[in-house]
């Protein structure tokens, strides 16, 4: 089957600021495609060229086989948008967001009133139906952003940051809505900077970095190929960290000194954690996690994600 | 044209408009209407007792003033449909970036935005004209006959204001243009009194302004008084206001939508 979307030598620039540089990727259809990466990685530009709303600089990119510079509308009418800033009317009820937006996909009246109905079912939004969307809880807002989003039954859709901002609470109902579109079938592209998020949610992702891409796979095959199994994190009193790290460097794999703490990459953190109390070294405290995609895109460049 | 598009954000406006309406009517109707009383009918009441300005000798100042305070309030909602909801589109609500996003896009958008403006504009002249003639300051039929000089002028100033306003992040110099152009341009383009009472100077700067020329039209129209240039050369004007203003602001909305 024919990808959703093919990138190929993807570049976008501003000026001399080249934001998104020869990146290629396909996404197929009823996967969940992730882009992470820090802010200022590229990665919402190019979702603003998949949108057709942003023109390509140089580079190939099709989606739905169409090419964004000439049949824009085209692809925009089968692209379901969830944009980083909610961008709803606040003045309007939560009916009259969806309903605007599906006229905008020219989607017959009566069509849209029964689609109101199930989205406002699926956005969990069924008492504040005809309230105004202002003094809605961030979380509301984002899950009434997503069912605008899928007001035209998108064949594909693009949520550009979807829980940026929100409580964790918000983020795990949200999370959960977006699971049931992927069981529905629905192509989902997603960009976050949140390393539990792309995990949560992605079947495959890419990392991206100042426009690059760093790194491809599943969340588990990225974690697998780029770090170890298990990370110890170990916290020192002030002034103490530095000069461990050379012992701690016997320890472990590979050890990353953070400005206040080290992390030690090992297959068995607990024994590592013994050897660290042998050769001398009394940490302040110490945690064994699991390593995540944060350890990946610490190991390829060296910073992490969000600071 | 982008048809549907730009007729789906007519639809959305006349939606988000049913919640301001109120405030709305009061700027655009009930305001001019009193100023058609005031000054018409009661400050009129002493200018009638004057010489009359020349050329208008045997006309009561409400019937002069009528035309020109149709005209003048569709060029003031079409400055505050250029400027604020343009600023609101684009910073506050950010709705112009979802209909960017859409099969609408930038080009439906900015049609949708004019035809919009022009229908607002369409309803203040219609309804003001209604006012007026039943205040007996003209008739029924010129009332309505001034109504595509109305839709011209609000056309005339919403292009240039929305190509002006496209690219701001704040009100600040949207409240410049108003404090400098709008008002200056209401009170000294004919609506009030003839640009002949004005000094040379200034009556030149008068007549480079859209709104002299939709004065002249609609006092032509409503009044059949000679018009100081013929009535193509107004309506051209206008025309060609509108079309080089609609056609900056599309560029300047795809330049700062579409990066």
């Amino acid at each position: 089957m024919k990808p959703l979307v093919e990138a190929a030598s993807l570049t976008k620039r501003f000026g001399d600021f080249t934001a998104v540089d020869a990146i290629g990727f396909s996404v197929a259809s009823g996967e969940v495609f992730g882009f992470l990466g820090p802010n200022g990685a590229g990665k919402s530009s190019t979702m603003r060229m998949i949108g057709a709303v942003s023109p390509v600089t140089s580079g190939r990119l099709r989606v739905f086989g169409l090419d964004p510079a000439k049949d824009g509308r085209r692809i925009r009418s089968r692209l379901g948008v969830v944009p980083q800033d909610d961008s709803l009317d606040m003045e309007l009820s939560v009916e009259e967001n969806l309903y605007i937006y599906g006229r905008y996909y020219d989607i017959p009246r009566r069509e849209i009133r029964a689609r109101i109905e199930e989205l406002i079912d699926f956005a969990q939004l069924g008492e504040r139906r005809t309230s105004r969307v202002d003094p809605l809880s961030g979380g509301m807002k984002r899950r009434l952003t997503i069912a605008r989003g899928l007001i035209n039954r998108p064949d594909l859709l693009l949520l550009d940051e979807p829980t940026t901002g929100l409580d964790p609470q918000a983020r795990h109902v949200l999370w959960d809505r977006l699971y049931r579109l992927k069981q529905d079938g629905v192509t989902q592209i997603i960009t976050t900077h949140y390393m539990d998020e792309a995990e949560q949610l992605c079947d495959r992702l890419v990392i991206m970095d100042r426009g690059r891409i760093v790194a491809e796979g599943s969340p588990r095959g990225l974690i697998e190929t780029h770090s170890t199994r298990e990370v110890l994190e170990v916290r020192f009193p002030v002034g103490e960290l530095e000069p461990a790290g050379p012992t701690l460097h016997k320890t472990a794999d590979r050890v990353e000194l953070l400005a206040d703490r080290a992390l030690l990459y090992t297959s068995d953190a607990d024994s590592a954690l013994g050897e660290i109390h042998r050769l001398g070294l009394r940490p302040e405290s110490a945690l064994v996690r699991r390593s995540t995609l944060e350890d990946v895109f610490l190991k390829l460049t060296g910073r992490t994600l969000v600071d | 044209m982008q048809v549907p598009g730009a007729l789906r954000v007519v639809e959305a406006n006349a939606i988000a408009y049913r919640r301001v309406w109120k405030g709305s009517a009061f700027s655009s109707f009930v305001t001019p209407a009193l100023f058609l009383v005031a000054m018409g009918l009661g400050l009129g009441s002493l200018v009638d007792r004057g010489t009359g300005a020349p050329g208008f000798e045997d006309l009561s100042y409400v019937s002069f003033l009528a035309p020109g305070l149709l005209v003048a309030s569709a060029m003031q909602t079409g400055a505050a449909e250029g400027s604020f909801q343009v600023i609101a589109g684009m910073k506050w609500t950010r709705n112009y970036h979802s209909v960017v996003a859409s099969p609408v896009g930038t080009r439906g958008l900015v049609e949708g935005h004019f035809i919009w403006t022009g229908l607002r504009v369409l309803t203040v002249s219609v309804i003001f004209g209604a006012v007026a003639a039943a205040l007996g300051a003209i008739s029924p039929v010129a009332a309505l006959a001034m109504a595509p000089i109305g839709i011209l002028i609000g056309l005339a100033t919403v292009a240039p204001m929305t190509a002006f306003t496209a690219n701001r992040e704040n009100t600040e110099a949207v409240t410049a243009v108003f404090r400098f152009g709008i008002t200056p341009m209401y009170l000294f383009s004919g609506t009030f009194f003839p640009i002949t009472q004005l000094p040379d100077w200034l009556q030149s700067v008068a007549t480079v302004t859209p709104l002299w020329h939709a004065v002249e039209m609609a006092r032509r129209v409503a009044l059949g008084y000679d018009s100081a240039l013929p009535a193509w050369q107004h309506v051209g004007y206008l025309v060609l206001v509108f079309v080089v203003g609609a056609a900056l602001a599309y560029r300047l909305f795809s330049r700062r939508l579409n990066v």
